[in-house]
């Protein structure tokens, strides 16, 4: 009999043992995401409450404080970051798509962009440290550290509606373009309708990916120990904050960090989630 | 010595046979028209008169310039830098090939149809509404009108009379298909240009598109490319049917399909090649 049982044997013991690697090491990401996402409720849950939102951040050894000036400097910041970010992104990303084609030019760029995607916050952090806080404004401001985030954003963005924009049909374009329809005319009306969730799916993960964001904010914002709402002085953010107040002894601090980060936790989770519901809206073709 | 002359009453394998219409009647004149994509020659001296209010069919085997003949009349490929198209073709006494042509005018007279349905990101309304806002400035009312009588005329209305405002793209395949040639007429041009409409639906959408082209074929000058010869025979007025780039023979359906002049064409509608 020319069918060997032996190796159809050997065959499928191989493929219960790579189904088994699998099977091991999800549970073991998944096990990782509980225990973090478990210590963040856990410890943060507690500290909870109405000051956090409505007090500013204490002194060291007192009680009581919140986060406001944190939270709104995280805001502000990342308000400005995300304008910056969708204007440069959408419209980088729809070049690269529509205009760009195979010149060089688009190859150039399309590769920079991809190599910023990767950078090291830390460097995009110096960077700017360089350009607007050593030289530009001359000293440390929330305005700068918006400008950090948004070179963090931009990439992510740019990525995204390049190749969500790719994967509309070229007869859609044509058609478009076959009424007469100025093809600036058909990406904004025609194209960036029909890619409308996988752009805002991108623009919601570029804000994940900037809203823990520590390393460029050191250089830029700095932090405040007060509440301002003035884009040209430092300002106060959620990511120093936690870095300050999770390394101090203070008990207070301490727990305003485990709040901070529970805060910065549930707004990743729930963009994240959203941007999952945007990207499943049902389209048929 | 043996012979291996053709029988004569048999055509040789390179004849072509382009039969002319009366120039009163024609509505397209194309003439000597080359067209590259790059080096390559997709078009080679193609010449042929397209008759007004009826329709011309372009039949044969795949890659043969069916759809690169189709996508000139239009400058559609103007999209993509490298090709090119030589020669002329007129269209009320104006040559649609030259440089200065206003793109956005000529592509209002000439409408086209995709293999695949492309109905917009948008309501059943605003797909048809599309291509009018970009040329007239209508009221409310006036719009409400055009779009009526576009989807009536697509033979579409019945089906989507209630349902203005839903997405275009919640349609069936067919019913998408009819909308895009609602879009198109509703711009009201001169000539339709199908690229094979109905490859890509069932059996009885494609018979409800064709009785749409029936309903239009008057009032529109129409052609058609399709790989379907039941579909060219039962549709046009004129058939012509193309190799390697290479227009072999044109002339009445009804002539070509019993008594088809050249071998190339015989062989290809007795089903021997392509």
């Amino acid at each position: 009999m020319a069918v060997s049982s032996a190796r159809v044997a050997s065959r499928q013991i191989g493929n219960s043992i790579f189904v088994a690697f699998c099977v091991a090491f999800t549970a073991l990401a998944l096990f990782a995401l509980a225990a973090i996402l478990w210590s963040l409720v856990s410890q943060g849950i507690g500290g909870v409450n109405l000051a956090v939102l409505t007090q500013d951040t204490p002194a060291a050894g007192s009680t009581g404080g919140g986060l406001r000036n944190a939270i709104v400097g995280s805001i502000l910041m990342g308000v400005e970051a995300m304008i910056i970010a969708i204007l440069i992104g959408v419209f980088a990303g729809t070049w690269l798509s529509e205009y760009a084609g195979r010149s060089r030019y688009g190859s150039v760029i399309r590769f920079l962009n991809d190599v910023l995607l990767s950078a090291p916050s830390i460097l995009v952090g110096l960077f700017v440290y360089e350009l607007l806080v050593a030289r530009g404004i001359g000293h440390f401001s929330g305005l700068s550290g918006g400008v950090a985030l948004a070179l963090l954003a931009a990439p992510v963005i740019t990525r995204t509606t390049e190749d969500v924009l790719k994967l509309q049909p070229i007869a859609l374009r044509e058609s478009g373009v076959a009424l007469g329809t100025p093809v600036w005319t058909v990406t904004r009306e025609i194209l960036w309708r029909a890619a409308g969730s996988g752009m805002l799916t991108g623009i919601l993960l570029a804000f994940a990916r900037i809203s823990g964001e520590t390393a460029p904010l050191l250089f830029t914002a700095l932090g405040n120990l007060n509440f301002s709402t003035d884009m040209l002085q430092p300002m106060a953010n959620l990511p120093k904050v936690i870095f300050d107040f999770a390394l101090s002894a203070d008990d207070n601090w301490r727990r305003l960090a485990w709040v901070g980060s529970l805060l910065i936790a549930s707004t990743v989770l729930a963009v994240t989630i959203i941007a999952r519901a945007f990207a499943k809206e049902p389209t048929r073709s | 010595m043996t012979s291996f002359a053709p029988e004569p009453s048999r055509p040789s394998d390179d004849d072509v046979s382009v039969a002319t219409i009366d120039p009163e009647k024609v509505k397209l004149d194309i003439q000597g028209l080359d067209f590259f994509y790059g080096k390559s020659h997709a078009l080679k001296g193609v010449s042929m008169s397209v008759e007004r209010n009826a329709v011309t069919a372009l039949i044969g085997p795949s890659g043969c310039g069916k759809s690169t003949l189709l996508r000139t009349l239009n400058r559609m490929y103007n999209l993509y830098p490298g090709q090119k198209a030589t020669g002329s073709i007129m269209l009320d006494g104006e040559n649609i090939l030259r440089a200065g042509v206003n793109l956005a005018m000529l592509r209002a007279k000439i409408g086209m149809v995709f293999q695949k349905p492309t109905p917009f990101p948008m309501s059943i309304f605003d797909n048809v509404a599309f291509g009018v806002r970009l040329y007239e400035n209508l009221s409310k009312s006036q719009m409400t009108e055009r779009v009526e009588e576009s989807l009536r005329r697509s033979a579409l209305w019945e089906e989507v009379k209630d349902k203005l405002q839903t997405s275009g793209l919640g349609l069936s395949g067919g019913q998408q298909q009819r909308l895009c040639v609602a879009r198109c007429i509703a711009v009201r041009p001169e000539i339709l240009l199908l690229d094979e409409p109905t490859s890509a639906l069932d059996p009885i959408s494609s018979a409800k598109l064709e009785e749409t082209v029936t309903q239009l074929k008057n009032d529109y000058t129409i052609v058609i490319v399709t790989h379907n010869l039941g579909q060219a025979a039962r549709l046009s007025k004129h058939t012509g049917f193309m190799y390697l780039g290479e227009l072999v023979e044109f002339g009445e359906t009804a002539g070509m399909f019993t008594n088809p002049v050249t071998r190339r064409a015989s062989d290809y509608i007795t089903g021997r090649f392509g």
